[in-house]
C-alpha cells in the first residue's frame, strides 16, 4: 500500500472524525456536563443534515449553516420542554423527539428520503474555489470541519466558564445542591440542550454537504458512535480544564474513526460500524463498574466470607 | 421578618401512609433572631424548613418573608433570600467543580455571560482565609477532594456569601467529627453575628440548643410545643428541657441521639 493511499485513508478518517466530533462535543455538553443522555441526537443530526441540504439546494450555501444550527436549537428546545415542563422522563423525551423527527425530516426533504447535492453550491464548493490555486488546494473537506471544531471548542471553553455555564455544570454535577439554590434547573437544562443540539445540527449539516448527499438514515446510530468517541476521549483526557477535556473528546472521535478505518482495511465489513460502537460504549461504561465489583468477586471466588458467617 | 400562619402539610393523604408533618403551625421570627429547634425524629423540623424554603407548597396557610408573601414562590426564587445547609456535607457544593467556581455560583452577581473577575477571586481568597483551613491556596482544586468538614465549611461560606435574609441550618454539624463540628459551629456563630443574620437552626444537641441563639423551639407532631425565649430561657438546663417535654407530650423524648449527646 502506497504512502499516498495511507494518507488518503487517514485523511478520510480525519475528516469524518472531525465532522462527527461536533456531535461528540454536543454530548460532551449534554451528557458529561448536564448529565442528560439526549437520545434525540440521531434525529437531530439528520434534521441538521436535511435542513442544511434543503437551504443549500435553494441557493443559500452560507445560510445553510445557521439554518441547520437553528433547527437543532428548536429540536433541543422541544426535548427540554418535554422533560422539564411536562413531567416526561428525560430518556423517553429524547426517544419521542427522535421518533417524531423522522417524519419531520422526510417532510423537510419534501416527502423524499434522499436528496442529492452533486451540483449544489455548498460551503465546501465555495472554499474549494477559494483554495484552487493555493498550497491548500483540495483540503476543503478537512479545513471546514477543523475550523468548526476549533470554533466550538473555543466557544465551550468560554461559555462553560461563564456564570450560566457554571450553573449548567452544577445542574449536572449536583442536582441536590441546585434544587436548593437560586439556580433554576429548568432554565439551565433548556439552555444546555439547545446549545448542544445546535452543534449536533451543525455536525449533520457538514457531513451531508461534505458527502454531497443526505438520506433519512444519515444519523442513525449517531448517539452511540458519539458516545463511544466521548468515552474513548475521556479515558485519555478526562481531567483538567474544560478546553482540554473538549479537545480530548475530539481526539476520541478521530481515534474511533482511525481504528474503524484500519479495521475496514483488515476486511471488517462496513456494516459492523454500529456493532463496534455499541461494544465500545458497553466496555467503556461497564469496565469501571466491574472494576468496583472486582474485590468482592475475588473474595467470593477465594471462598472467604463463608467463615465470617 | 418571617411569619408562618396556619401552615399544614400532609404527605400521602388518603392512604395508609398518611402523615401530617405540619399541623396548623404558626411561627413568627423577628429580624436578627437566632432560633434553635429541637424535637424527636418525625416531629416536623425538616418539613418546617422545606416549607419555608419552598421545597413543597403547604396545603393550608401562608408564609411571609421580609414583608413579601412567598407561599407559592418557587424554591429557586426564594433561594435568593434564603441560605440553607443540610446535614449531608456533600449536598451543598458541586464536587466536579473547583472551589473558585462553586463560590462564583454562590456569589451570583454579574450577568449570565460574565466570567469570574480578578476582584472576585481576591474576595473569595479573603473569605476562604477566614475558615483557617488552607482552602485559599486550593481554589482551583475540585471540591470533591475536600473532607466532609471542609466541604460543610465551604457550604456555609457559600450560603452566606450574599448575606441571606434567613439562614436555615438543618443539623449541619451532625455528620462531622466532634472537633470539626465545633469549628463549623463557631464559624456559624461568628458569621451569623457579623452579618446580623436571622437564623433557624435544627440541632439534636440540647445543650447547644440552649447555649446558642436567643430563642429555642421544641417541636412535636407538627406543632411547636415550647417556645422559650427571654427570661424563661436563661438558666434552663438540659434536664429542665427533658422534663418540660415529658410534661407536654406525656411521653419521654425518644431521640437517642439527642439524649446521648
Amino acid at each position: 500500500m502506497s504512502l499516498s493511499a495511507i494518507w488518503g485513508l487517514a485523511q478520510t478518517a480525519l475528516e469524518l472524525g472531525l465532522t462527527c466530533s461536533l456531535t461528540v462535543l454536543a454530548l460532551f455538553l449534554s451528557y458529561s456536563m448536564l448529565n442528560v443522555c439526549d437520545l434525540s441526537t440521531d434525529g437531530c443530526f439528520t434534521l441538521g443534515a436535511t435542513v442544511g441540504a434543503v437551504v443549500a439546494i435553494a441557493g443559500h450555501p452560507y445560510l445553510s449553516i445557521p439554518a441547520a444550527m437553528g433547527a437543532g436549537v428548536l429540536s433541543g428546545l422541544v426535548t427540554a420542554v418535554l422533560q422539564t415542563r411536562m413531567g416526561i422522563d428525560s430518556l423517553l423525551a429524547g426517544i419521542i423527539v427522535n421518533t417524531g423527527l423522522y417524519s419531520v425530516n422526510i417532510a423537510v426533504m419534501g416527502g423524499s428520503s434522499l436528496l442529492n447535492m452533486n451540483r449544489t453550491d455548498t460551503v465546501f464548493t465555495a472554499l474549494k474555489a477559494l483554495l484552487a490555486d493555493t498550497p491548500l488546494a483540495g483540503l476543503q473537506d478537512l479545513i471546514i470541519p477543523l475550523a468548526a471544531v476549533a470554533l466550538v471548542i473555543a466557544f465551550l471553553a468560554l461559555f462553560l466558564r461563564t456564570r450560566l455555564g457554571l450553573a449548567i455544570r452544577a445542574t449536572g454535577n449536583n442536582p441536590d445542591m441546585v434544587r436548593s439554590s437560586s439556580i433554576n434547573p429548568v432554565f439551565t437544562t433548556t439552555v444546555g440542550l439547545c446549545v448542544a443540539n445546535a452543534f449536533t445540527g451543525l455536525s449533520g449539516c457538514l457531513l451531508a454537504q461534505g458527502q454531497k448527499s443526505v438520506d433519512i438514515n444519515i444519523g442513525s446510530g449517531m448517539v452511540t458512535i458519539a458516545l463511544a468517541s466521548l468515552l474513548i476521549g475521556q479515558t485519555f483526557l478526562g481531567k483538567g480544564s474544560v478546553a482540554k477535556r473538549a479537545a480530548g473528546v475530539v481526539a476520541g472521535s478521530i481515534i474511533f474513526r482511525l481504528v474503524y478505518t484500519i479495521a475496514l482495511r483488515l476486511k471488517m465489513p462496513a456494516f459492523m460500524l454500529k456493532l463496534v460502537s455499541s461494544v465500545i460504549v458497553i466496555i467503556a461504561i461497564a469496565g469501571p463498574y466491574f472494576k468496583t465489583q472486582l474485590p468482592m468477586l475475588r473474595r467470593r471466588l477465594a471462598g472467604s466470607g463463608k467463615e465470617d458467617g | 421578618m418571617l411569619t408562618l400562619k396556619n401552615v399544614s402539610k400532609t404527605f400521602n393523604p388518603g392512604t395508609v401512609n398518611e402523615k401530617t408533618a405540619l399541623d396548623r403551625l404558626d411561627l413568627h421570627l423577628d429580624k436578627g433572631d437566632f432560633v434553635t429547634i429541637i424535637g424527636a425524629n418525625g416531629a416536623g423540623k425538616s418539613t418546617l424548613f422545606n416549607a419555608i424554603a419552598g421545597s413543597f407548597f403547604p396545603d393550608t396557610g401562608s408564609i411571609t418573608l421580609d414583608g413579601r408573601n412567598v407561599t407559592f414562590q418557587p424554591e429557586y426564587k426564594r433561594a435568593r433570600t434564603i441560605g440553607r445547609l443540610f446535614q449531608d456535607p456533600m449536598r451543598g457544593s458541586a464536587p466536579g467543580m473547583t472551589i473558585e467556581e462553586n463560590l462564583a455560583l454562590a456569589a451570583g452577581g454579574g450577568g449570565w455571560l460574565s466570567h469570574i473577575s480578578k476582584a472576585e477571586k481576591t474576595a473569595f481568597r479573603d473569605r476562604l482565609a477566614l475558615l483557617d483551613m488552607g482552602l485559599e491556596d486550593r481554589m482551583r482544586q475540585p471540591v470533591g477532594l475536600l473532607s466532609g468538614g471542609q466541604r460543610q465549611a465551604l457550604t456555609l461560606l457559600m450560603a452566606t456569601m450574599v448575606p441571606p435574609k434567613l439562614l436555615l441550618l438543618d443539623e449541619h454539624t451532625a455528620a462531622l467529627d466532634p472537633g470539626t463540628a465545633e469549628k463549623v459551629l463557631s464559624l456559624t456563630q461568628s458569621i451569623v453575628r457579623e452579618g446580623r443574620l436571622t437564623c433557624l437552626m435544627i440541632t439534636h444537641n440540647m445543650s447547644s440548643a440552649l447555649a446558642l441563639g436567643n430563642r429555642t423551639l421544641m417541636m412535636d407532631s407538627g406543632h411547636i410545643l415550647l417556645d422559650l425565649k427571654g427570661d424563661a430561657r436563661t438558666g434552663l438546663t438540659v434536664d429542665d428541657l427533658l422534663r418540660m417535654f415529658k410534661e407536654n407530650v406525656g411521653k419521654a423524648l425518644d431521640n437517642d441521639r439527642m439524649l446521648l449527646s
